[in-house]
């Protein structure tokens, strides 16, 4: 598999993203500046996490503006695997590739903490290293995780399993507990826990190791 | 311009003294943009001017050291053609008027402070110490200088890996915030901030400069009075996103050839940076302040020189690499100008709208500023409190039940969670342990950070908590299994004018001078804050100590969790149940008096390089260094962080049972092992102390008879009081 990052003014996930994938595919990842408007022929697009534009006007709100991201569209239109990963899933929402948005934590507060996740849907190439049901500890760190979507627009994603992610103790105020959701065709994921963080047993733990394994294997 | 009338002198915190010595250098009557300039720059903040005699004695060179104190920040080698930069620094004023903001800008200070040198910052930590629960400003406080803190750090994607919080009084109305940023460079490319190269270009990048911080520096050497929340306007505000783009920017053009001196601008803003950078390489700077990048419009002269805006860094240029450097930093869409040039004159000739505002020679306003000797008497000793003196609780569990659960001791989660602590992927040891555990990326090396300080004892007597506050750093170091290198300090003091406070200084300094001394763990960079007073009352003396260790093997290292059942628990070094100026008497007898625990400098080095040794041959399983409320809080700690149990059979021999219990003995550990046997033997051949004293099991941890606690009663204890307190609703009169 083949991979791309795209790095926004001050993405911070960017490195740890790169790593998680190579440890996977065993190959270079392309880091791809987001001023840029062409991406190289790759099999998976990551927007990592981070603070893009420091989260000014509404997290993700500019980076989905970014030249880079009229590309980014088309190649997920195209089929092309894109993954979302916290400002990742913000930009995913706003850049409309997803549905919905996220608000901020019901708390107020930013929260960094190992949260447990349960796999909703295992069918997909991001999530076919889970089985359904199975429970995943995966950290989350986020200000803005909260998310939102109107009654017609849930009852769309829940109808057709587009619920990747799950919380098993809701840290945002999510509705329906929701921490990830794929677009109807189930390439593009956005989620707000960061897999790339717990894929390393001396970081404390592997649980998301499994989603770049599976990436791997399925894009190869 | 405005006349210089004695108000006005008297205004920018010049004694009679010092403003005859001002008339002196200059030869004439300065205007008011060089009387601002000699303010800031003989300000106590910049100056070092009552601390710098002192700071003089502390022992700042090992052969692991790169750069020590003088620079943006302290250099250590750890092998492999690397280096580790860190520094601590304070931003209390600021704090206090405004949570905030002002930590926000300490963060980016001291990040700034890193990255200057040529470092990418891998860790931050901070030490906040703040009024009684009960003040009312303090909830407000410590709401803000959390969210300005994670947000920042958030931000710029560097980890916040640990700290310390606590609550006392005396800091009612005058919070510490001090904060530490590690950084990692390559040892072959570190950046100071020398100038040099006659007719090379200066360059100022970065954000705009506006009005915002305009004397910081000044406010933060003076006492708080009454109408200090009306300082706001000089408070700075922080704009991370900007930073991150700089940080990226600066690391970017240190890639390359191109810069010969680099230094942040932070208090004083331009007028520090330049006279710091010009004075240190003896020459002069000749600067057109209609160059400087500006936010806002109309700004005089003297806005300029003193502003504080925040996220901003002057740099020398080599000729010809201007175009270059630009090129790097409109990519990151920052500010790029050349606003000045070398010159050979050692003067500072400032022009503005094509005249010339400020003519000033360098040298007597940066490296030759004045030094004091201030007055000074040592603090009375305090009376021995002998443990049979101190009253026995009806139950030590409930005692340690209400000891964990107390402010200084209960779990900092609340705070830390709002920091990210995982970004990087390198945290190994995550907040909450001895010392935060952070991989050197890409290598199995790991750095050990610590921040610590224990202000009762500094207060009882200076000279035992200077060295108390060290030892206590290289053993949380220690017990991970690095090996401490070295230390930043962050020294936060009353009014030097007073001759008690200075006393409590001189003390302080002289207790962490033996211990850096003993241990092998010199200063290698570090930041004074002085007249932590409001309305003439003192905080406690607090040197904060940020230490770093490292580990060559990370998967060597051992956390403070109990890490499995039937495993031998291990005291190490000796217990005499000292209680004087306890967290026990404090917080369960009533009082806040007696001598400190004394250090014994030679028995933390036998100790501690002993339990380093079984750590790193694979011998102990667990370890947490012993500090406030003693053996059995530390007992707890293990027990909460493995959830698991322990029975404790008591070793206390003649000592009251809650004096074993409780006393704050130094140079003292806790461990666990499989074979205890080899462990004790090995231990009586080093001379050091060593009993077992329990063993890891079950859910409860029994402290003796009738004296048992479940562990899940303990983490609601330990849990409970700090999101209780914040959740609480405010009780303003």
């Amino acid at each position: 598999m083949k991979a791309a990052v795209i790095v926004f003014p001050a993405a911070t996930s960017d490195r740890d993203t790169k790593v998680c994938l190579e440890q996977s595919t065993g190959k270079p990842v392309h880091m791809v500046w987001h001023g840029d408007t062409e991406i190289p022929d790759v099999d998976l697009i990551v927007l990592p996490g981070g603070f893009s534009y420091g989260d000014y006007l509404r997290c993700g709100a500019m980076a989905s503006h970014s030249p880079i991201m009229k590309e980014v569209k088309s190649r997920a239109k195209q089929g092309v695997h894109v993954l979302g990963i916290c400002n990742g899933f913000q930009i995913l929402c706003e850049s409309g590739l997803l549905p919905g948005v996220l608000m901020r934590n019901a708390g107020l507060k930013f929260i960094c903490k190992d949260v447990d996740l349960r796999v909703e849907n295992d069918t997909t190439p991001f999530t076919r290293g889970y089985g359904k049901g199975q429970a995943v500890r995966i950290p989350v760190s986020h200000h803005d995780g909260n998310y939102f979507a109107d009654d017609a627009a849930l009852e769309k994603l829940e109808d057709e399993g587009r619920v990747a992610f799950r919380y098993l103790a809701n840290p945002n105020g999510s509705r329906a507990d929701i921490a990830g959701i794929l677009n109807d065709k189930g390439n593009v994921l956005g989620m707000m826990p960061h897999p790339e963080r717990l894929a390393d047993a001396q970081l404390g733990g592997t649980d998301g190791r499994p989603m770049f394994d599976a990436l791997t294997e399925a894009l190869s | 311009m405005s006349e210089i009338t004695p108000d006005v002198i008297a205004s920018h915190g010049f004694t009679e003294d010092e403003y005859e010595e001002v008339l002196r250098i200059m030869g004439r009557e300065p205007n008011l943009t060089e009387l601002g300039v000699f303010s800031v720059m003989w300000s106590e903040h910049c100056s070092y001017k009552s601390s710098k005699k002192w700071l003089k004695t502390l022992p700042t060179e090992a052969p692991w050291v790169i750069c020590g104190p003088g620079e943006n920040a302290g250099v250590i080698d750890i092998g492999d053609n690397q280096a580790v930069i860190f520094k601590m620094e304070s931003h209390n004023h600021p704090s206090f008027i405004e949570p905030y903001q002002g930590a926000a800008t300490g963060v980016g200070g001291i990040m700034r402070d890193v990255f200057t040198m040529g470092a990418r910052p891998i860790a931050n930590l901070n030490a906040l110490r703040f009024g009684a629960p009960e003040h009312r400003k303090t909830r407000h406080l410590v709401a803000g200088v959390v969210a300005g803190i994670g947000d920042y750090g958030n931000c710029m994607g560097v980890p916040t890996v640990g700290g310390e919080c606590e609550f006392h009084a005396s800091y009612d109305g005058n919070i510490l915030v001090n904060a530490m940023t590690v950084g990692l460079a390559d040892a072959g490319n570190i950046f100071y901030s020398a100038a040099a190269g006659v007719g090379n270009p200066v360059v100022y990048v970065g954000s705009k400069t506006g009005r915002d911080g305009i004397h910081g520096a000044t406010m933060a050497s003076a006492e708080f009075c009454e109408d200090s929340e009306e300082k706001r306007p000089t408070v700075q505000v922080g704009d991370p996103f900007t930073e991150k783009l700089l940080l990226e920017a600066c690391l970017e053009l240190m890639a390359t050839d191109a810069i010969v001196a680099i230094q942040d601008m932070g208090a004083a803003g331009l007028t520090s940076s330049s006279f710091e950078m010009a004075s240190k390489g003896g020459v002069g700077i000749e600067m057109d302040l209609d160059q400087v990048p500006q936010r806002e419009e109309n700004m005089t002269a003297y806005e300029m020189l003193l502003s504080e805006s925040q996220e901003r860094m002057l740099m020398v240029l080599q000729p010809g690499k201007e175009k270059m450097a630009r090129a790097v930093f409109e990519k990151w869409e920052l500010d790029f100008a050349v606003v000045g040039t070398l010159t050979d004159t050692g003067r500072m000739v400032i022009r503005h709208q094509g005249e010339v505002v400020a003519d000033l020679p360098i040298d007597p306003l940066a490296s030759a500023s004045p030094e004091y000797n201030r007055p000074w008497t040592p603090t009375p000793a305090a009376p021995a409190i002998s443990p049979a003196d101190v009253p026995a609780p009806d139950s030590l569990t409930g005692v340690l039940k209400t000891l964990i659960g107390t402010p200084d001791l209960c779990s900092k989660r609340w705070i830390w969670e709002q920091y990210d602590h995982m970004v990087m992927t390198d945290t190994i040891g995550r907040p909450g342990g001895d010392a935060a555990l952070v991989r050197v990326h890409g290598t199995k090396k790991a750095l050990a950070m610590s921040s610590d300080c224990t202000p009762r004892y500094c207060l009882a007597d200076p000279v035992q908590g200077g060295r108390q506050t060290v030892a206590e750093s290289w053993r949380n170091v220690t017990a991970t299994g690095a090996t401490p290198l070295a230390i930043t300090d962050n020294m936060n003091f009353g009014n030097p004018e007073k001759p008690e406070i200075m006393g409590q200084f001189v003390g302080c300094i002289e207790g962490m001078r033996e211990a850096c001394m003993a241990l092998d763990y010199p200063v290698i960079s570090g930041n004074v804050s002085l007249y932590n007073e409001t309305r003439g009352t003192a905080i406690c003396p607090t040197p904060t100590i940020g230490g770093v260790g490292l580990i060559e093997d990370s998967a060597k290292a051992v956390d403070s969790a109990f890490p499995a059942e039937g495993q031998a628990i291990i005291l190490i070094g000796e217990t005499r149940g000292h209680l004087g100026s306890s967290l026990y008497l404090r917080e369960i007898a009533g009082g806040e008096d007696g001598a400190p625990p004394p250090v014994d400098l030679a028995a933390e080095r036998r100790n501690g390089d002993f339990v380093r040794g079984l750590i790193l041959a694979g011998q102990a399983t667990a370890c947490h260094d012993l500090s406030g409320g003693g053996l059995a809080v530390a007992l707890a700690e293990m027990a909460m962080a493995g959830d698991m149990g322990a029975a404790i059979e008591p070793a206390n021999g003649d000592l009251p049972l809650h004096a074993w219990l409780f006393g704050e003995d130094q140079a003292r550990y806790l461990l666990t092992v499989g074979d205890a046997e080899s462990v004790l033997a090995a231990a009586a051949e080093a001379g050091v102390p060593a009993a077992v004293i329990g063993t890891t099991g079950a859910k409860e941890l029994t402290l003796g008879k009738n004296e048992t606690i479940s562990v899940a009663d303990l983490k609601t204890a330990h849990e409970v009081w700090l999101p209780g307190f914040m959740a609480a609703p405010d009780t303003f009169e």
